[in-house]
């Protein structure tokens, strides 16, 4: 809503000396968006002089029509100035902008060569004045508008140039703001000075109006016509109206147009015209039956809804109601009797109406935000006498009102009760006169009786503006312009915001002892640092995949993955599912980093999957007058998919880089298996790695994890096929795992340390190639029993010749210590014939020579 | 000298004489000194102490001389050796000294040069920024609570006070989604903030409550230098006895100087948010400027477009309503909520100019981070 700051001072008595920034910043602080203040004005300077035309030569063998004039402007000599315009005489006042002026735009104005002649200077046009769109001739002043040579940068509050205009975003919840009315009453709220509101007019001549129905009073309540007759609507509109639609940023169309629209700016209540002679009967407001159509003022057809509310006379709609009128019944030059509407529609119809036919309108804008019923009268009115004083009309005796709009419900509130959510004392009094400023009628209701509920003994947040036991209760009424206000809370954010938010002290509120993190939020940071701290870097993704991973993946037809949240409005289509794992997000990732340049990459993610819910109900929406109850909340819960927390690890290229040291070393299957390791690590778990194949990794070199026997992840080698498909590095490796499958761990337990000397011993063992080593492993500690401190596979050997084929050696460094006493070698070794006679029955080995 | 050496054997007693031990000491001292290394000191060790050495011979003299005369010559040549040896261990120390010194010369390395032999890893700022938030809350004694982010649209919507007709409640604002029949009408929504995390507490938790509530939210906007479809939000909750706006800013202010830095305060605009009523915004005194450059044409600033004030997201207390669907009876308790946008945040606390380079992922970007931002 943008508005003049002369308008507004119509209905409160600014203080003079008052700018517009300073309007503005006071609108702000009590809660209005006040994008911007500026005055056609600005970006105007000097010298800029009356001129009277001395003479006028027509240039010829152009391409259009060009003049040279001589221009008086209070100097010794004339000045000449090519000007493009027919739309004055000699002798005609105008704008001469001489070199050294600025026009807005920036335009510096020079002398320069044109068309064959020096034109030392501009004569301007209303647009070039920031005046308005009006480019058709230049600016021609009346004739006694000065003396030429007067310098006009005095002049321009006279154009009204100085104005300054605020422009504001206006909240859903602040209708009333779009208007000027509405406006200029927070204005003068913001200064605390009186406000002068639009006189009502009295009450109607008993005559009855045109005749009107309607048959969906909850659609529309309040229903009234007014008519005026013997319009000249060729009449030009008055400048001050012109302007200041120009100022709010509409457009002058004609006469009838321009006073619904001026009538709406100030009063906030919309107004439609028709034109009576083309009305057929009486009208109707009711609801569009299916099939129906309705040309719009726009020219467009429109297929109407069921749902939608509209205006009907005898042939059916004419207007779409309250969003915009019919081509039908338009108001043309030709109209002398005008038929003014000004209806109450429901807010909420009114908002589906605009999306169902995507045609927002001013008319619609304030009608879904709430219109003041009580404004139909004065805004009618306004626009009768304006169309007599300016249109040479008449009023038609009578009118039409069916129905009465909203009443306001009082709403009790006990005086403390502002200041008590404000946390700073405020008084009855100031209660009172905010209240009164927003337009509320405000009683005393009754002495609160002391001991009510109010009266808060047992705060824990002690604030020194406790209910006093004799609070007076007040009955206030909110204004009929203020649908939001229903609840004491929004009668208090009145009181409080007009008293000021700057009032608000700051306090810190004293919060129980707690726990801090728990323990699943502290072992996801172990985790994420675990992984940072060996060489992986984060990355957030979007969830958003495309179902065409899932053949790149080569994910059997079953496969659980496949089963994928849709959504019903994607950013792209191309990507409408919501991700089953990370990896397609952190392999699109990894092939973006290649294409910056980024040559060695170790990434991980964090994050939720979503897997759908066994049940594909939708999920119940119950009221919210009081709490759900909890079978309701159950059912919605039943509804919500399974999210489970996943980490995935991709990597390519070195994860060791080449250097004065020596080669480096690429990534591997065996790092991406080990990122698991890291999670586990920090979990304080070990994971069970198990030779698998699983889509979509290389079915060789893929390593099931698996956590107390289930399966939690996959980690190793991609599939080549995968890695083709994906346009990925050749052996790019990946890890994924289910982080909730990790419970946080519980206290660490601190070893018994021996001090006594150990044993050491080196052992290869040969089992056949197919054999895993985490196998042979566990047989060797299973052997070794509790002496064994430690064991570390440092060595795999596999030859044909010197082993015999589909055979290999594992070599294992083993640490003996006991905790009692020095451990004798005899001892250690008995003990390691042990681990291999083990290892021989679970795995075939044989001890190596 | 002693005239008692007189009357022996010339021959056998010219070793003992202090002449020929001082010639001795001296021709032994002059060897010491002159061998440059370790090597040449073992052989003038030989030459001058050892078997077959002038101080050796004397010493084996003494054996042949008369009683009498047996302790003087024992002394002298004691002390001759005695001499010798102090010599011999000194010149030792400084050449073994001199031979460390130069190995270790020797094994002297280019410390220099660099050990990029593994690239580090490093964790987003985005959650790293929200870890922040946990700890600046945790430290007064909140929880940090989380919840689903494909959300009911009851929880999402209809407990916030957002009824049906809401204009974000479309498929303009809010992915949606798709029922089995394709449809937008599945019940389920991309959160739009995490505010159903709070509507989730006050459910299932009776007040007090304090929580902060960082998380992933969705809103069906482009990527953008300022946008992007998937951010994050921080929004905080408390709900208790006598709560009031006073402490909703005194947690502003404290949050805007453990994010800022001393001094960096809020102020609060009303506003309008169907969750909250009364509502504001606050905005967060600019870091930069401090509001130096408000009415400063020569101290402009970029951060805060000279108005010496930075949007920082919503807040107010709680509608009674939202605390009544929740089941919170608002005649004993009241209770205020803030939102603001994680990305908005890190933005400024790191000076992050472009949205795109904190969602598309570029590793460059993410190492300046490494593991506190
Ligand atoms: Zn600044």
């Amino acid at each position: 809503m943008r508005a003049p700051v002369s308008w507004i001072a119509e209905f409160v008595d600014l203080p003079a000396g008052l700018d517009g920034r300073s309007l503005g910043d006071a609108l702000i602080r009590v809660g209005l968006e006040v994008e911007r203040v500026s005055a056609p004005a600005d970006g105007i300077s000097g010298p800029l002089r009356i001129g009277r035309v001395l003479s006028i030569e027509e240039l010829t063998g152009f391409k259009k029509p060009i003049r040279y004039c001589l221009v008086e402007v209070g100097e010794p000599a004339p000045r000449g100035i090519v000007c493009g315009a027919q739309n004055f005489a000699e002798g005609d006042l105008i704008v001469a902008a001489l070199p050294g002026a600025v026009l807005p735009g920036p335009f510096p104005i020079v002398a320069r060569q044109t068309y064959g002649r020096t034109s030392d200077g501009m004569i301007c046009s209303a647009r070039e004045l920031g005046l308005g769109e009006d480019h058709s001739g230049i600016l021609v002043l009346p004739p006694d508008f000065g003396e030429p040579g007067t310098d006009l940068l005095d002049a321009l509050d006279v154009l009204g140039m100085r104005d300054a205009v605020l422009d504001i975003a206006v909240t859903a919840d602040r209708g009333y703001c779009l208007a000027v009315r509405g406006l200029a009453r927070e204005a003068a709220a913001a200064l605390d000075l009186p406000f002068t509101d639009l006189p009502v007019p009295g009450v109607a001549e008993q005559v009855a109006g045109y005749p009107a129905s309607v048959s969906d009073p909850a659609g529309c309540d309040r229903f009234e016509l007014r008519a005026v007759t013997g319009l000249d609507a060729r009449r030009p509109t008055p400048e001050y109206i012109v302007r200041r639609l120009r100022a709010c940023g509409m457009r002058s169309i004609s006469l009838a147009v321009d006073v619904t629209n001026y009538v709406m700016l100030e009063t906030g209540h919309p107004l439609h015209g028709y034109d009576r002679a083309l009305l057929s009967g009486p009208l109707g407001v009711r609801r569009a039956e299916p099939g129906e159509k309705l040309t719009t003022l726009d020219g467009t057809v429109r297929l109407l809804d069921a749902d939608d509310l509209v205006i009907t006379d005898d042939r059916g709609p004419i207007g779409l109601a309250g969003v915009m009128g019919g081509a039908a019944t338009e108001l043309s030059d030709g109209t002398r009797d005008v038929l003014l509407e000004a209806a109450h529609f429901d807010p909420a119809s009114i908002s589906r109406a605009v999306r169902r036919h995507k045609l927002p309108s001013e008319a619609a804008k304030r009608f879904e935000r709430g219109v003041d019923p009580a404004m139909a009268p004065v805004a009618l009115q306004r626009c009768v006498d304006l169309l007599i004083e300016h249109g040479g009309a008449t009023a038609v005796a009578g009118g039409t009102l069916i129905g009465n709009g909203p009443v306001p419900v009082p709403i009790e509130l006990p005086a403390g009760r502002p200041g008590r959510l404000a946390g700073t004392p405020i008084a009855t009094a100031a209660v009172r006169h905010r209240l009164e400023q927003v337009g509320c009628l405000v009683t005393v209701a009754e002495a609160r009786a002391a001991g009510a509920p109010e009266t808060q003994a047992t705060e824990t947040q002690a604030t020194g503006t406790e209910a006093a036991a004799d609070e007076p209760v007040l009955s206030v009424t909110p204004p009929s312009w203020r649908p939001d206000l229903t609840d004491p809370a929004d009668l208090i954010e009145e009181v409080v915001r007009l008293e000021g938010y700057d009032k608000v002290p700051s306090v810190l509120p004293r919060s129980p002892a707690d726990r801090g993190w728990t323990a699943e939020q502290r072992l996801r940071r172990s985790i994420s640092r675990a992984m940072a701290g060996a060489g992986y870097t984060e990355v957030i993704n979007y969830p958003f995949v495309s179902p065409a991973v899932h053949d790149a993946f080569g994910l059997a037809p079953e496969d659980s993955r496949r089963r994928a949240l849709r959504l019903a409005n994607p950013i792209s289509d191309a990507e409408p599912e919501l991700r089953t794992s990370l990896l397609p997000g952190l392999l699109a990732n990894l092939g973006r980093n290649l294409g910056r340049g980024n040559r060695e990459l170790a990434i991980f993610e964090m994050g939720l999957v979503y897997l759908p819910a066994e049940t594909t109900e939708p999920a119940p929406r119950p009221g919210v007058e009081h709490r759900p109850t909890d079978a309701e909340l159950a059912a919605i819960s039943r509804t919500v998919p399974v999210q489970p927390r996943y980490l995935a690890t991709v990597l390519a290229g070195d994860v060791e880089l080449p250097g004065w040291w020596g080669p480096g070393r690429p990534a591997g299957w065996a790092d991406a298996i080990e990122s698991a390791r890291v999670a586990a690590r920090a979990a304080r778990v070990e994971l069970e790695i198990r030779k698998a194949e699983v889509a979509p990794w290389h079915p060789g070199r893929c390593a099931q994890l698996l956590l107390d026997g289930a399966v939690v992840g996959a980690a190793g080698e991609l599939h080549p096929r995968v890695i083709a498909a994906l346009d990925l590095p050749a052996r790019t490796c990946a890890m994924e795992l289910n982080l909730d499958a990790f419970d946080p761990p519980p206290p660490a337990q601190a070893p018994e340390l021996s001090n006594y000397p150990p044993v050491l011993l080196d052992l290869a063992l040969v089992v056949p190639a197919p054999v895993p080593a985490a196998d042979v492993l566990a047989a060797v500690r299973a052997g070794a029993g509790g002496l064994l401190e430690s064991v570390r596979l440092f060595d795999v050997y596999a030859d044909d010749e010197r082993l015999g084929a589909g055979l290999k050696s594992l070599a294992f460094a083993l640490r003996f210590r006991a905790p009692d006493r020095t451990l004798t070698v005899d001892e250690a070794i008995a003990v390691r014939d042990a681990a291999v006679a083990e290892a021989a029955v679970r795995c075939g080995a044989v001890l190596r020579g | 000298m002693s005239g008692a050496n007189d009357s022996y054997d010339p021959k056998q007693v010219a070793a003992l004489s202090p002449a020929a031990l001082a010639t001795g000491i001296a021709a032994a001292l002059q060897a010491f000194a002159e061998a440059r290394d370790l090597d040449q000191l073992r052989a003038a060790q030989n030459a001058h102490v050892g078997d077959r050495s002038p101080l050796a011979l004397a010493n084996r003299e003494i054996g042949a001389l008369p009683p009498a005369a047996k302790s003087d010559a024992g002394k002298r040549v004691n002390a001759a050796r005695t001499e010798v040896r102090q010599a011999y261990a000194a010149r030792l120390a400084e050449l073994e000294a001199e031979r460390d010194a130069q190995v270790l010369a020797e094994e002297s390395v280019d410390v220099t040069l660099p050990w990029d032999r593994q690239l580090p890893g490093a964790r987003h700022p985005l959650t790293l920024t929200q870890e922040l938030v946990g700890d600046v809350f945790t430290a007064m004694g909140w929880e940090v609570a989380e919840g689903p982010e494909v959300e009911a649209e009851w929880f999402n919507f209809d407990a916030l006070n957002i009824g049906v007709d809401h204009p974000t409640r479309t498929l303009m604002d809010t992915f949606f989604v798709a029922g089995p029949d394709g449809s937008a009408d599945s019940g389920l929504v991309l959160r739009t903030h995490t505010s159903p995390v709070q509507a989730r507490v006050m459910l299932t938790q009776a007040p007090p409550i304090y929580i902060v509530c960082p998380g992933k939210v969705f809103r069906t906007d482009e990527l953008d230098a300022t946008h992007s479809p998937v951010f994050h939000q921080l929004e905080g909750l408390v709900i208790d006895k006598g709560i009031t706006m006073a402490h909703l800013k005194g947690t502003l202010d404290h949050m805007a100087q453990a994010f800022f830095g001393p001094g960096i305060v809020t102020r609060l605009r009303p506003s309008y948010f169907p969750f909250t009523e009364p509502s504001a915004e606050p905005d967060l005194l600019c870091f930069v400027c401090r509001g130096e450059s408000v009415g400063n044409p020569n101290r402009p600033c970029r951060t805060c477009d000279s108005e010496g004030w930075i949007e920082w997201g919503g807040c107010g207390m709680v509608n009674p309503r939202v605390l009544r669907a929740c089941g919170i009876d608002p005649d004993v308790y009241s209770g205020f909520a803030f939102g603001m946008g994680i990305e908005r945040t890190m933005m400024f606390r790191n000076n992050a100019a472009d949205m795109r380079d904190i969602v598309e992922g570029d590793l460059r970007f993410t190492r300046a981070f490494g593991m506190e931002a």
